[in-house]
């Protein structure tokens, strides 16, 4: 590696590959001893029903096989990291989009009921905390029930959303938008009323100064002061979004998304198959995350904020 | 004395002869009688300001300076209405201080350059004419030419945190002057800047002030500052506030800064400080 790097032309790459390997080292050192944890507990939890099976078998089997058998069950307890990936890499990459087995395809219907809820979500949290800026009535009435609304597991609300909106003819997309829409407008709201009240006296003074209009005041001082306190909550939201959406598909009798597939693989022991929904329900949840954190970089730059 | 000339100038408003009375208010850019203002606080009411009087005519540049807690912040945001009077009487422009207000009568600068941010330096000062629902076109030039004025010229795109204290400053000063206002309410602009730059932006704003002809009400803590710009200085003491003395500049315009180290203007420095030492062993 040093010999690598002196060989290089510009002393710039070496700073670039120490740079490199000073970032990308921790992480891959977790992920190694994630990995062999996995393994062995793969092998711990996997073994007694693979001894059981080579009991039946009545034939003598060794160390080696035992760990072998472990890690290629079909259906495992604890399914071996290899045994996930080859399952994720075969529905996403070698099954049609089209086809119900793809994963791509369920993550397709879960996606768009997480956006369609996050921007649900989204539009009610800023008009709800826009309203309790502005009245303090609302601010008193308004945001106990918010919080209210928030203790009562998303568990048991999912199940009456579909049913309450299946009776009045909407199904599919907009049931499990609208229960994605309930868990994830709280982080909006409760960070756009700090948000929207963060300007400091003398900037509202300096608005009254010019006799502005309150119009005047939310969209020339309030929203601006609020774009950070926005995004921190934004990311909050559209984690929790997927959430929602994940679970919206429990209750709605496990057609397609990625909680439908999680639902039958518990229905039919397809343990692997959880594994990669599962997998795929993070890739997509850091994905989205990393997209509003983009979105906020962009938003920064154009209002004129360092680096 | 000054409180003589302004119950002349109230006296002369009263009588019937229309035509003096009118040339009387049109001269007078602020009338203040018997103003008091009390915040009631949780365990004592604090007498802010207790009966003060006092006219301003237009054109004048006038410093209220003392010690804190005289309450000439308050009086300033009284005049600004930013703040309501318990008793007494205020006219700004001929109106009341809320009026005033909504006429965009007055240009206020604040301690602090109170700059948003999240504007370029340009879109600062073009923040009031946006208020006012000027046309773009306008705002761009009249921000221009008021950013020239205070020698900003090609800081237009930067932000406010890539400017110095002064120059933030000097944004907010621009900021107020865009609108055009014809009477300017300074509330310490220059206290939380090095003594070097305040020199500098004390040069500027009395050679702005001889340009535009602007009624100007400055607060000030520092004696020099309030020597140098004003052509009269109003002396306030604390608890409750209230103004002990209204001292004429006898220094002639068109000032500049080694003014300060001639006998007169030490002698107009002197008067004050007296005035001001006064009010604290009236306070004693």
């Amino acid at each position: 590696m040093r010999t690598d790097a002196a060989a290089l032309p510009a002393g710039l790459r070496a700073g670039a590959a120490a740079d490199f390997v000073h970032r990308i080292g921790p992480v891959a050192v977790i992920v190694a001893v994630v990995i062999v944890v996995w393994y062995a507990a793969a092998v711990w939890l996997n073994a007694p029903q693979v001894i059981d099976r080579f009991k039946s078998d009545e034939k003598p089997w060794t160390a080696r096989e035992l760990i072998d058998a472990t890690w290629s069950m079909e259906r495992p307890v604890l399914p071996a990291p290899h045994q996930i990936a080859q399952n994720f890499y075969e529905t996403v990459f070698q099954t049609s989009i089209e086809s119900k087995r793809s994963l791509v395809y369920h993550a397709g219907v879960t996606v768009s009921a997480t956006l369609l809820g996050f921007v649900f979500g989204t539009v009610l949290g800023i008009l709800l905390a826009v309203g309790i800026v502005h009245s303090p009535v609302l601010d008193r009435s308004l945001l106990p029930w918010i919080i209210a609304s928030q203790t009562v597991p998303i568990l048991a609300i999912a199940p009456m959303v579909v049913v309450v909106l299946g009776s009045i003819g909407f199904v599919g997309l907009f049931p499990k938008a609208v229960i994605s829409m309930y868990l994830c407008f709280f982080p909006v709201t409760i960070g756009m009323v700090k948000g929207l009240r963060s300007p400091d006296p003398l900037q509202l003074d300096l608005m009254r100064t010019y006799s502005a209009s309150s119009a005047q005041v939310l969209w020339k001082l309030r929203w601006p002061a609020a774009i950070d306190f926005l995004f921190a909550s934004l990311k909050v939201a559209i984690a929790t979004s997927l959430v929602g959406a994940i679970v919206g598909e429990l209750p709605t009798g496990a057609q397609a998304g990625l909680g439908a597939r999680l639902l039958s693989g518990s229905y039919y022991g397809q343990t692997i198959q959880i594994w990669s929904a599962l997998i795929m329900a993070s890739i997509i949840g850091v994905a989205l995350v990393a997209l509003v954190g983009l979105l906020e970089h962009l938003v920064a730059r154009r209002m004129g904020r360092p680096g | 004395m000054s409180t003589i000339d302004a119950g002349a100038a109230l006296a002369s408003q009263g009588t019937p002869a229309a035509s003096s009375a009118r040339s009387a208010a049109e001269s007078t850019a602020i009338e203040i009688r018997g103003l008091s203002l009390t915040f009631q606080s949780a365990d004592t009411p604090v007498v802010a300001l207790d009966d003060i009087n006092l006219s301003i005519r237009r054109g004048e540049f006038v410093s209220f300076i003392g010690p804190s807690g005289c309450g000439k912040t308050t009086l300033l945001r009284v005049i600004a209405d930013l703040e309501t009077p318990s008793a007494g009487s205020i006219a700004v422009n001929g109106v009341s201080p809320e009026s005033a207000r909504v006429n965009r009568a007055y240009g206020y600068v604040f301690q602090a350059p109170a700059l948003y941010a999240w504007r370029s330096v340009m879109r600062n000062v073009m923040l009031p004419l946006e208020i006012i629902g000027m046309a773009a076109t306008e705002r761009k030039t009249r921000a221009a030419s008021y950013l020239s004025m205070v020698g900003l010229t090609g800081f237009e795109r930067k932000f406010p945190w890539q400017l110095s204290g002064g120059m933030q400053q000097r944004v907010s000063i621009a900021r107020a002057l865009a609108f055009e206002p014809e009477l300017l309410l300074m509330d310490e602009p220059f206290g939380a800047l090095d003594e070097i730059t305040r020199d500098h932006l004390n040069d500027q704003l009395l050679r702005l002030y001889e340009q535009t002809g602007k009624t100007v009400v400055f607060v000030t803590h520092s004696i020099s500052e309030a020597v140098f710009l004003s052509n009269r200085i109003v002396v306030m003491s604390p608890r409750p506030g209230r103004i002990l003395e209204i001292i004429d500049n006898v220094l002639p315009a068109g000032r500049r800064l080694d003014i300060r180290e001639t006998t007169r203007f030490l002698e107009v420095a002197h008067r004050v400080r007296q005035a001001l030492r006064a009010g604290h062993s009236y306070e004693d």
